[in-house]
This record gives structure tokens, sequence and C-alpha cells, in this order.
């Protein structure tokens, strides 16, 4: 099964990707577990310096913009 | 040559200081509301509509430009390329830079502790988050549309000289040990991460059509954040422009008073505003005859430091290393504001 984190503060740039990164799952037909990351020591491990970040299975796909349903499926 | 340079200001006139604008707005004011330009509340009408519209419309075409040359650039970019760098020249790269990444100083946070937990020399990540909000593309064409090239010009090169000098300063005081520890923590995670992240160049590479939704969503989410601001700033420009007594602002920080400055520099450090919302109140108080160099100091002050930076920075760093900090910029912006003054028969 999937892992995806969501990396940000709780911004509404965050809430926006877990929203686009949900429908982008379903809309896939996939299986996945969400998780947030709000600590900046927790976002900063990951390498990522600009908030949103995307990471699935433990790789950083994406950071500091939200991308469309559409692109998010690439990184799935 | 006279033709091309009657091109070049009908252009600059109109698309940068939008003269257009200036006479549409003048119309409204005249023959829909039908307040005389000659009287105080017509001309102040006028003062808040056009600067506020002037300002939304530079605003949205400004951020959308930068975003896209932004998206290039995103931190972890910036990380590596500093990385290679050494001494003054990484300091300089630092403020270089500092002026195409963001505007927010809600970032300083991370950015701080990623470039730290790289192992960034201090004094290049502090050149950086001097200059980043500071200075930029879009406070630059903004100078510029209010204030013409000079002045613009002038701005910028004493903000990059800032930065890489407090980055050097800092640098040479040798204040690693004025971290917090856990930032330093951080570091063996992150750097094991990197080495082993192979896909990591992936996140850089956007295209064209990505680049413009992230620059349309940058256009977005900034103006959500700074409108209010604008339109106070606006408001207390057309205030001034208008209803306070020249005497007034004169006695306070006119170009008599040697405090001007540093009283300039007291109410601005703590403010928290952004260069957007600074410029109508500088435009006014310019009309009014306070020093060039005043104003520097004022602008400079609002959007280098303010109260919510200096709070998000203590996070990350220990008291000793945020008081030299907030004093080697604020030390920098009086100065900037009194060379400015003595110098400014050269720009005006």
């Amino acid at each position: 099964m999937m892992n995806i984190k969501i990396l940000g503060s709780g911004c509404t740039n965050c809430k926006k990707l877990e929203e686009n990164t949900k429908k982008a799952v379903a809309e896939l037909g996939l299986v996945a577990t969400f998780e947030k990351v709000t600590d900046y020591k927790d976002i900063v491990s990951y390498g990522v310096m600009k908030t949103p970040g995307l990471v699935v299975d433990g790789k950083v796909k994406l950071t500091g913009r939200v991308p469309s349903t559409e692109e998010i499926k690439k990184y799935l | 040559m006279n033709f091309l340079q009657q091109i070049f200001n009908w252009l600059s006139n109109q698309l940068l200081k939008m003269d257009w604008l200036y006479d549409i707005i003048k119309l409204l004011v005249e023959k829909v509301f039908g307040l005389s330009m000659k009287t105080k509340i017509g001309e102040s009408t006028h003062f808040f509509i056009y600067d506020t519209i002037k300002i939304f419309i530079l605003l949205s075409v400004l951020i959308f430009m930068i975003s896209y040359i932004q998206s290039y650039f995103p931190p972890e970019r910036t990380r590596k390329i500093l990385s290679r760098v050494k001494g003054i020249k990484g300091n300089l790269l630092g403020a270089l830079l500092g002026t195409i990444t963001p505007f927010c100083s809600c970032s300083s946070i991370p950015i701080f502790i990623g470039f730290t937990s790289a192992g960034l020399p201090l004094g290049v990540t502090f050149s950086f988050l001097i200059s980043s909000p500071l200075v930029d593309l879009a406070s630059f064409l903004l100078l510029l549309s209010f204030f013409g090239w000079e002045i613009a010009t002038a701005y910028v090169i004493v903000g990059l000289v800032l930065a890489v000098f407090g980055g050097t300063i800092i640098d040479k005081l040798k204040l690693e040990k004025y971290i917090e520890g856990y930032v330093l923590d951080i570091r063996d995670v992150e750097l094991a991460k990197e080495n082993n992240n192979d896909n990591e160049n992936d996140i850089f590479v956007l295209n064209r059509k990505e680049r413009i939704n992230y620059s349309k969503q940058q256009v977005k989410d900034i103006i959500k954040k700074v409108w209010l601001y604008i339109l106070i700033g606006v408001g207390i420009g057309a205030l001034i422009h208008n209803w306070i007594p020249t005497d007034i602002i004169n006695n306070i920080i006119g170009k008599n008073n040697p405090f001007s400055v540093l009283i300039a520099a007291i109410v601005a450090i703590p403010m928290y505003a952004d260069i957007f919302g600074t410029l109508p109140i500088a435009e006014a108080l310019f009309n009014k005859g306070v020093g060039i160099g005043t104003i520097l100091t004022f602008m400079m002050g609002v959007t280098a430091l303010s109260l919510p930076s200096i709070i998000l920075l203590s996070k990350v760093v220990k008291k000793k290393l945020l008081i030299i900090f907030v004093s080697i910029v604020s030390m920098g912006i009086i100065i900037i504001g009194y060379l400015f003054n003595a110098f400014s028969y050269i720009f005006i």
C-alpha cells in the first residue's frame, strides 16, 4: 500500500494539496494511507524548505506549490 | 536617438507610471463624483483610487513574472548552488539569490534550518535572509514606477551591499554556537537523505503549463495576503498627501530634523508590511519633501525587519545572535538613510 505524506504546517495550501492528492488517488483507484507532517524539524529532514510538500513512499515528489489533480497522478 | 528617447519615455510613463490611469481616474473623480481635483476631498479620493488600482495591477503582473522566474529556483536548488561557493562570493551569491526567492518571511525558518543543516556558512544564510524580503524584482520595478530609475537602482544596490556586509560580519564573528541545538541535530538525517535521494532533481522539472499554474496561484495567494496592507498603506498615503499639513511632517521627519532617519527607523522596524503597502506612504512623504534617505530607511525598515519575523527567527537562533543580527541590519538601514540624505542631490 502506498504511503503519502503531506508536508506543511497546516496552511491553506497544504489542505488544498491534500484534497487534490486524495482526489487523484481515488480517480486512479489506488489505496493509500495519508499522513500529515506538520513539525518544521520533520519537514526539513525531507530536504523540503518550501511548503507544501508531497512525499510518496518516502520520496519527495514536489515542494512549494499545489499542482492540479491531473499533475499529481503522475507522481503516484 | 531623440525619437527612441521619446518612445522610451512614453512607454515608461504609460506602462510603469500609468499616466492613462491617472487621467481616467481624474475624469471619474471630476465628472462622476463631481469633486474638483483642486479640493482636498477630490485630490485624496483621486490618490486613493489611482494608487490602489495602480498597485494591484503592478502587483499582479510583477508577481506573475517573478513567480515564473522563481519556479526555476526553489530553495532546494538555491541551497545546492550556494553550497558550491566559498567566502565573500558565497555572501554575494546568497544576496543575489535572495532577490529571486520568496517574498514572505513565513518561509524563513524552514529555509534557515535547511541551509544550516546542509552545512552552508552562517554568514551566507544571513546574506540570503537579509536580501530576500528587502530586494526583489518586484520592489525594483515598483520603485521604478514611483520614483524613477535612479532611486530604484540605488535601493537595489544598497540593499545588496547591506545583505553582503551583514552576512560577512556575522561570518567573521563566528556565531555558530548561537544556533539552537536542534537545528544542528537535523544535519545527519538531512545529508543521509540527500545522498540516497536519487530522484531529487525531478522536483525541479516543471513544464510550461505547470509553471504558469504555479505563477497564477502565487498571484492569488499573495494578493489574498497583502490586499488589506495595501489599502491601509494607500489610506495613510492619502492622509499624508492631503490632510496632514506639510509643516508638521517636516518638523518630525523633514530635512532639517537631524533625527528624521532615526525616527523613521524606530517606527518602521517593528512594523510588519511589505513593500507594496509601504510604497504609497513613501510616495506621499516624498511629495511632501521628506528626504529620500529618510524614506529609504522607512521602506527598508518595514520590509527587512519586523516583530513577526524576529519572533520566528528566535525559534532557530539564540538571543545573542538574534540581537547581533537585528542590530547589524538596523544600523545598516540607518547609515543608508543618512548617506542618502547627504548625497541625495545626485539623484534628484
